[in-house]
């Protein structure tokens, strides 16, 4: 579904990414894991189209799109949730969902306000709040949310578990493996090993802008002197 | 004053006020979107009155004629919005902000060429609105029934928007783009779709502001630049991308405005008061006013971090002797050509490229952008004037002292203007030149009013040609050095520094707004050197030393140059002053082959002419290797 090759990118003169590269299949949930700074967001903004790549590919649904703008790579369904959750502030839960409303598209599972209050029960009752009053729990799962209204077929999911309480991770866990019963594919972000675990199939880690290990979920659990070099905090 | 004539001028005011707030509305629109603040908007303005005369004269003095003209003419300003958008600014978005306001100069330079091509020189004036011409009696008063009608049209307006921005999904599109556009585009909004929807709306506003006024105003071709001035004032008084706050700044102004006519000049314990000569500047002393005590005006609130993963700013590379040398020789020599023609050009150049310098180090390095650097060049020009001829001073000491009185202004103007950052910190500039333009313009008996003053001319060992260049060139290189001297001190680096994280400069307790200030009352200085050397070389002056149109040229030479080099504005100010000068002994339309010619730069040098060039140079070389 989503492939990675050789990417680099910069910001100004800085070499962030250096040959990243890594795939996600079609419904699978993929974990890029690493401290902070790593440059896990930086991956994120670059195969979203944020940044530009300066070297390397990124396939999509079997199409180049490493040149193409941010507006473009969504509608063909990859959908991305940034870490600092970008709410808008002014705009109320129900206006939020409305700026990510894109028209359906076959082989994705289809969203609308009613379904995605099933899934964050929270937001239901503050249909008409603004976005800037809500607590971050509730921003994280309006940002998700709202991109879902674009009726993504994979998902590009930064931190989500960041700064939530563990309730709330523990609701986002379970919400993360709800989309992937949707068959909904999700490259996730995280420091939160715990967390990555209960959700994600496979692994990357990623330290200093470049891969240091691929490979399934168990085969991390399994190996301590790798979580102390990259992960541990 | 009688009640009934305080209840006209309110009338008044308000009507005034219906084409200030569509004029501002759309300002706001277009900046809380694209975050360009466009400078053509008020020359879309004048394209509404212009595009109204003619449309109603072709439709008919009827009702049916009147009101279809002035929508059609809304509506063909929109579309020439959007087309300026599509062509234009859609290709330059990428671009550092500064560019696209140099871009919207050149959009200003090449309508107000097409509009005097196509209507002529001389001020046209329209029809009074057709079934709204009686006049309605309100006590003993009369008020044109059209007045009304305008006062109407305001909150209608007002209200239509606010439907349009709270209840479509394009207005749910508008506002979170206001707030974040970048993560717009992130959820799949083709942001040059809605860029150029917005530059539509905001430009049918201005074309509707400006057809509105055709009963009350003569269409002319001043319109652009007085219309923009208005419409920034409002805009920052309201709140910049405050829709609501734009319509009670309307009000404001508008109302104080016609206050100032309405009373005329009255006795205040003996002292005689003209109110009527207020009107100019009444509208900037609220806007002082209000931005001292809400500095992100009335409904405003500070702007929205907007992200963009923009490069930071190279570093500032100081010029070396051998580079000054390779320049400086070649002008020394050049009386030696004989031109005499040439010589004064050259002269021009030495004044502009001390004045562009001077605006270069506040706008670059210091980081706050200056719409109303001719302030100083004029207060320069002015005092020199004015102490070589009332004060009878020689003109050494007159030439000498003119930098104390720019500094002086500077000073004033730059204790206000520091206390703000970016765009409002611009207008406020722009604010203080214009009231520094009124005085200069309405002080007739001291100023010489719209004439100016005349007879400024050098002292005898100066009064060649060849010799006057010299001094110019000796001044302005002085000055330019020591604008460079600067910029490499421990003061101008904690000023570039303030420019990049004033948090930090903050907190580690350097006091940025002194040294801020003093960068204004050191660059006011300069350029008031720049100014009375300016005044002396032309042998007299007149109002246009401080207008709006000059630190829009200012500006000019300064991003077209490159605000990432040293000698980019100096560059740019002799580009601009050679080029307007070849331009305009050709043709009667040298502003719009100017337009042109800025346009087609910034398209092809989005970094300026010396960073192209660098980069060009920079790619060939490494081709080469
Ligand atoms: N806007 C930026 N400008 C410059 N450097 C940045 C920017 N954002 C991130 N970086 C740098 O890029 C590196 C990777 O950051 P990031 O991708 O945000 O890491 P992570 O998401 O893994 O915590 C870090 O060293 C960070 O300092
Ligand atoms: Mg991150």
């Amino acid at each position: 579904m989503l492939a990675v090759r050789g990417l680099h990118a910069h910001y100004g003169q800085a070499h962030i990414l250096a040959d990243v590269e890594l795939e996600v299949g079609e419904g699978e949930v993929v974990a890029l894991l690493g401290r902070n700074g790593a440059g896990k967001s930086t991956t994120l903004k670059t195969v979203s189209g944020l940044l530009p790549a300066s070297a390397g590919e990124v396939h999509f649904l079997d199409r180049r799109i490493e040149r193409l703008p941010p507006h473009r790579i969504a509608r063909l369904g990859l959908g991305y949730v940034p870490e600092d959750r970008r709410i808008f502030t002014d705009l109320t839960v129900m206006e939020n969902l409305e700026v990510g409303r894109q028209p359906g598209r076959a082989g994705a599972p289809s969203w609308d306000e009613a379904k995605l209050f099933a899934l964050f029960p929270n937001l239901a009752a503050m249909r008409d709040r603004p976005g800037g009053r809500m607590s971050g729990g509730e921003q994280q799962m309006l940002t998700i949310a709202r991109t879902l209204m674009g009726n993504p077929r994979c998902l590009l999911l930064d931190e989500p578990s960041e700064g939530l309480a563990p309730l709330i991770v523990e609701q986002m866990a379970a919400a993360i493996s709800t989309l992937k019963r949707e068959g909904l594919s999700v490259l996730l972000c995280e420091q939160n090993l715990h967390f990555a675990r209960s959700v994600a199939d496979r692994a990357y880690i990623i330290e200093s802008g470049r891969m240091r290990f691929s490979g399934t979920m168990a085969a991390l659990a399994a190996d301590p002197a790798l979580r102390e070099q990259y992960l541990s905090v | 004053m009688t009640w009934s004539s305080i209840l006209i001028q309110l009338l008044n005011g308000l009507a005034g006020a219906a084409s200030l707030f569509l004029v501002s509305a759309g300002l706001s629109l277009i900046f809380g979107v694209t975050r360009i603040v466009n400078f053509a908007h008020g020359s879309l303005y004048m394209l509404g009155l212009y595009g109204a005369y003619t449309l109603i004269e072709t439709f008919g003095r009827t009702p049916l004629g009147f009101w279809s003209g002035v929508a059609l003419a809304a509506l063909l300003v929109g579309l020439a919005g959007a087309l300026i958008e599509v062509a234009i600014l859609r290709r330059i978005y990428r671009a550092p902000e500064l560019f696209q306001l140099l871009a919207t100069f050149a959009v200003v330079l090449v309508i107000k060429d097409i509009a005097l091509f196509a209507w002529g020189p001389e001020d046209l004036v329209g029809p009074r609105a057709p079934g709204l011409r009686t006049p309605v009696e309100i006590f003993d008063k009369r008020i044109p029934l059209y007045d009304l009608v305008l006062i109407g049209i305001g909150p209608l307006v007002l209200g239509i928007l606010w439907l349009l921005l709270t209840r479509t999904r394009w207005g749910t599109l508008v506002r979170a783009a206001t707030q974040d556009r970048e993560m717009v585009a992130a959820l799949g909004v083709d942001q040059a779709r809605l860029f150029t929807s917005v530059f539509f709306a905001g430009s049918v506003l201005a074309g509707l502001g400006g057809a509105l006024q055709i009963p009350r105003e003569p269409a002319n071709l001043e319109l652009d630049l007085s219309v923009i001035a208005d419409a920034f004032v409002v805009t920052v008084v309201g709140g910049l991308g405050s829709i609501p706050g734009a319509f009670l700044a309307a009000i404001m102004i508008g109302v104080a405005k016609a206050f100032c006519i309405g009373i005329g000049t009255v006795q205040w314990f003996g002292v005689e008061i003209a109110f009527s000569k207020l009107t100019l500047v009444v509208e900037f002393l609220i806007m002082g006013l209000v931005l001292i005590i809400r500095p992100y005006g009335l409904l405003g609130r500070p702007p929205a971090q907007q992200r963009h993963s923009g490069e930071p700013a190279p570093p500032l590379v100081p010029p070396g002797w051998k580079v000054a040398a390779v320049w400086l020789v070649p002008l020394l020599l050049l009386p030696a050509a004989g031109d005499r023609y040439l010589v004064v050009l050259a002269t021009d150049i030495a004044c502009f490229a001390l004045f562009a310098a001077s605006l270069h180090l506040i706008m670059g390095p210091a980081g706050m952008v200056s719409f109303g650097h001719a302030a100083y060049f004029g207060i320069g020009a002015y005092a020199a004037g004015l102490l070589f001829k009332r004060a009878g001073l020689p003109m050494e000491a007159a030439l000498a002292l003119a930098p104390l009185a720019a500094g002086f202004a500077a000073l004033i103007y730059g204790w206000f203007c520091v206390r703000l950052s970016g765009v409002y910190l611009a207008m406020l500039t722009l604010a203080f030149a214009q009231i520094s333009w009124s005085i200069a313009f309405q002080w007739d008996s001291f100023t010489g009013g719209s004439n100016g003053i005349v007879g400024v001319w050098p002292a005898a060992w100066l009064a060649s040609k060849t010799a006057y260049f010299y001094l110019a060139l000796a001044v302005a290189a002085g000055g330019i050095a020591l604008l460079w001297r600067v910029l490499f001190s421990p003061f101008g680096a904690t000023l570039r520094a303030g420019r990049d994280s004033p948090l930090r400069l903050e907190a580690i307790g350097v006091e940025l707004r002194r040294y801020q200030w003093a960068a204004f009352v050191l660059v006011g200085a300069l350029a008031g050197a720049a100014g009375a050397l300016f005044a002396f070389s032309k042998g007299s002056l007149s109002p246009s030393v401080i207008s709006i149109a000059l630190s829009t040229d200012a500006l000019i030479m300064v991003l077209l140059g490159g605000v990432d080099t040293l000698t980019g504005p100096l560059a740019g100010a002799a580009l601009f002053t050679w080029l307007r000068d070849e331009v305009a002994r050709r043709t009667e339309f040298w502003r719009a082959v100017m337009g042109l010619v800025i346009l087609a730069i910034v398209l092809i040098f989005p970094q300026g002419l010396v960073g192209g060039v660098k980069a060009l140079v920079a790619r060939w070389r490494r081709a080469r290797a």
